[in-house]
C-alpha cells in the first residue's frame, strides 16, 4: 500500500506538472495576441482534465503536447465561432493557427514565460494586481484561490485580472524581456511580484491554510524559472537565495502549537542543504558585482544560518548589512531590525536609542514589529512598565492570533500585573 | 499599434515658453523631437493646441445644445498638444513619450486607439 503521505506528493507533484505545461503553453499562445484571456480561454478545458487525470494516471510524457492535443480543436471551434461574430479578432484565428502547428511539433515551444512574467509585471499594469497576474497566468491559479491567499474577496481578484489582462491586450503591453538599458528596473518589478508571492505564503507561521503554503513553493519554483533564464542577474540570484534561507527554517517556524522566533529555532530542524544551495547562489551573484536590495536581505538571513559554524548569528555583519539596506531603501522595517541587530552589538542602550530615533516616522505609531521591539528591549532593560505598555499597543496592532499569543506570553512573563 | 501621446503642461509656464518662441512657433526642442519622429517612421500627425482661455465647450442635452465658455475642466495642468503615432507596442510608445520635451515640463499620457474593424483609410 502507498502510503497517504507519498500519495499526496504524487498529485502535488502532477497537478504542479500540469501548471509548468500550462504556463509554458499560455505564454506561447499569447505572445504575439497579446491576448491572455483567449490563450486561457483555449486551454481551460484540456488544462481542467490534465488537473484531475494527471494525478490518478501519471504525468504523460509530453505533457505539452497532451494538452495541445485536448486544447486544439476547442480553441479552433471558438475562432470560427467569434470570426462570425465580431470583425477585427483576427488574432484569435492566428492563436488557433499557432495551436495547430505546436502541436503538430510539441516538443519544440519555445519558452516564452519570462517575457510573459515581464508583461505582467509592467509597470502599466497596477502594482498590486502583479503578483496575483503571475500566479495566474504563468501558474494556472484561479482568481478563488488568488483571492484567499490574498485576502481579497475571489470576485474583486477576478475582475482585478480581467482589467489587468484586457490592458495588456488593449494597451499593447509587449511580451518580451527588455533591453540591457531598462532590464534592471524592469526587473526589480519581475523580482518583487515574485517576492509578494512567496510573502503571501509565508505570512502563515502555522502552515495551516495549504493555499498559502503552497504559495512559497511556488514563489520559490518562480525564482528557480528566473535564476535558469537570466543566470547573470545577480538580484535575480539574490532573491532566490532569500526565499531559500526562508524556507529552510519553515519547519523549525512553530512548534506543536506556538511561534518559535528566530533565536529559541533549533537547527536542527532547518533544512541544511537549502541553506547551503542559498549561500552557494549569493556566492554566485557577489561575483557579478553589482549589489541590491534582495542580495543584502539574503545575506542577513545567511548570517542568521551562521549560527551554525558560530553558535550564535553574526550581528556585526547584520548591522552592517541593515546600514546598506537602509541607504538602498529608508524603509522603516530595516530601520527597526537594524536597531534590533545594534542591541546585539552595543547593547540593549544603543538599540533603544537607534528606536527612539526613527520613533518621529509617523508609519511607526501601528507598525507591530516596532513596538514588539520596542517592548522586547525595554524589557531587557529593565523598564517592566515601559515593556508592559509596547507590547500591549504590540497586541493590538497584530492580526494573527499566533504571533498574537506569542506576544501576550511575553507580556504575562514580565510579571507587571 | 497607434498611440496618442497626450501632452498636459501648465498653462502659465506654457506661456512662458510662447513669449520667447512667438505664439505660432515650435521651440527648438520640440522641432528636433518631432524631426525624430518622422525619420523613424512613426509620427501619424500632431499639434499644439491653443491654451484653454479660448476653449469653448459644447453640450446636447435633451436636444438643446448647450454652448459653455471654457474648458471641461479646469485643472492646472491642461491638454496642450498631441502627437499620434504608430509603433509596435506599449514600450515602444512609452520611450517616444519619455523623449518628447512635454515629458520634462509636464506629463505625458499614453493612450492607445481603438483598431477600428471598418477603418474606411484601411479600404
Amino acid at each position: 500500500m502507498i502510503p497517504e503521505k507519498d500519495e499526496r506528493a504524487a498529485r502535488a507533484a502532477a497537478e504542479s506538472a500540469a501548471r509548468r505545461s500550462y504556463g509554458k503553453l499560455i505564454a506561447y499562445l499569447a505572445a504575439r495576441s497579446r491576448d491572455v484571456a483567449a490563450a486561457e480561454d483555449a486551454l481551460a478545458e484540456a488544462f481542467a482534465r490534465a488537473l484531475s487525470d494527471w494525478p490518478r494516471n501519471g504525468v504523460p510524457q509530453n505533457p505539452e503536447a497532451w494538452l495541445l492535443t485536448a486544447a486544439r480543436r476547442r480553441a479552433i471551434d471558438a475562432a470560427r465561432r467569434r470570426k462570425s461574430a465580431a470583425m477585427g479578432e483576427e488574432h484569435l484565428i492566428l492563436m488557433a493557427e499557432e495551436l495547430e502547428e505546436a502541436a503538430s511539433n510539441a516538443a519544440a515551444i519555445p519558452d516564452r514565460r519570462l517575457a510573459l512574467m515581464f508583461a505582467c509585471a509592467h509597470p502599466a499594469i497596477e502594482a498590486a494586481v502583479r503578483a496575483p497576474l503571475i500566479l495566474q497566468c504563468v501558474l494556472g491559479f484561479d482568481a478563488v484561490a488568488i483571492g484567499s491567499a490574498f485576502l481579497v474577496a475571489p470576485a474583486t481578484m477576478g475582475q482585478r485580472l480581467v482589467r489587468a489582462k484586457t490592458k495588456i491586450r488593449a494597451a499593447g503591453i509587449p511580451f518580451r524581456v527588455p533591453e540591457p538599458d531598462e532590464l534592471a528596473q524592469r526587473l526589480d518589478s519581475v523580482l518583487d511580484a515574485v517576492y509578494a508571492v512567496f510573502a503571501e505564503g509565508w505570512s502563515d507561521p502555522f502552515g495551516a491554510d495549504l493555499k498559502r503554503r503552497e504559495l512559497s513553493g511556488e514563489a520559490i519554483w518562480l525564482g528557480r524559472l528566473l535564476v535558469a533564464l537570466m543566470p547573470d542577474q545577480p538580484e535575480a540570484l539574490g532573491l532566490l537565495a532569500l526565499m531559500l534561507h526562508a524556507e529552510a527554517r519553515r519547519n523549525a517556524r512553530r512548534d506543536a502549537e506556538a511561534y518559535v522566533p528566530l533565536a529559541d529555532q533549533a537547527m536542527s530542524l532547518w533544512d541544511h542543504a537549502m541553506i547551503e544551495e542559498a549561500d552557494a547562489l549569493l556566492l554566485r551573484a557577489r561575483v557579478l558585482d553589482a549589489i541590491g536590495r534582495y542580495q543584502l536581505e539574503a545575506a542577513v538571513q545567511s548570517a542568521h544560518a551562521a549560527r551554525r559554524h558560530l553558535g550564535r548569528s553574526d550581528w556585526k555583519a547584520i548591522v552592517m548589512l541593515y546600514d546598506g539596506l537602509l541607504a538602498l531603501t529608508q524603509s522603516p522595517v530595516v530601520a527597526v531590525n537594524r536597531a534590533v541587530a545594534l542591541a546585539e552589538v552595543e547593547g540593549t542602550a544603543a538599540g533603544l536609542a537607534a528606536l527612539d530615533a526613527i520613533a518621529t516616522d509617523r508609519r511607526m505609531a501601528e507598525y507591530q514589529p516596532y513596538w514588539a521591539a520596542r517592548a522586547n528591549l525595554l524589557a531587557r532593560f529593565g523598564d517592566r512598565e515601559g515593556a508592559d505598555e509596547a507590547y500591549a499597543l504590540a497586541i493590538g496592532l497584530e492580526s494573527d492570533p499566533v504571533l498574537r499569543a506569542f506576544l501576550q506570553k511575553k507580556r504575562t512573563a514580565l510579571g507587571t500585573d | 499599434m497607434k498611440y496618442m501621446l497626450l501632452i498636459y503642461v501648465d498653462e502659465a509656464k506654457g506661456a512662458q515658453v510662447a513669449k520667447q518662441v512667438g505664439e505660432t512657433a515650435m521651440s527648438a526642442p520640440y522641432i528636433a523631437y518631432t524631426e525624430a519622429l518622422q525619420k523613424a517612421g512613426v509620427i501619424v500627425g500632431g499639434d499644439r493646441l491653443q491654451p484653454t482661455s479660448t476653449a469653448t465647450t459644447v453640450k446636447v442635452a435633451d436636444g438643446k445644445t448647450q454652448v459653455l465658455n471654457g474648458p471641461y475642466a479646469e485643472t492646472k495642468e491642461a491638454l496642450a498638444g498631441y502627437y499620434m503615432i504608430d509603433v509596435p507596442d506599449l514600450d515602444a510608445a512609452l520611450s517616444w513619450a519619455a523623449r518628447c520635451p512635454g515629458a520634462a515640463h509636464g506629463t505625458v499620457e499614453v493612450r492607445p486607439l481603438w483598431t477600428m474593424a471598418s477603418d474606411p483609410r484601411k479600404g
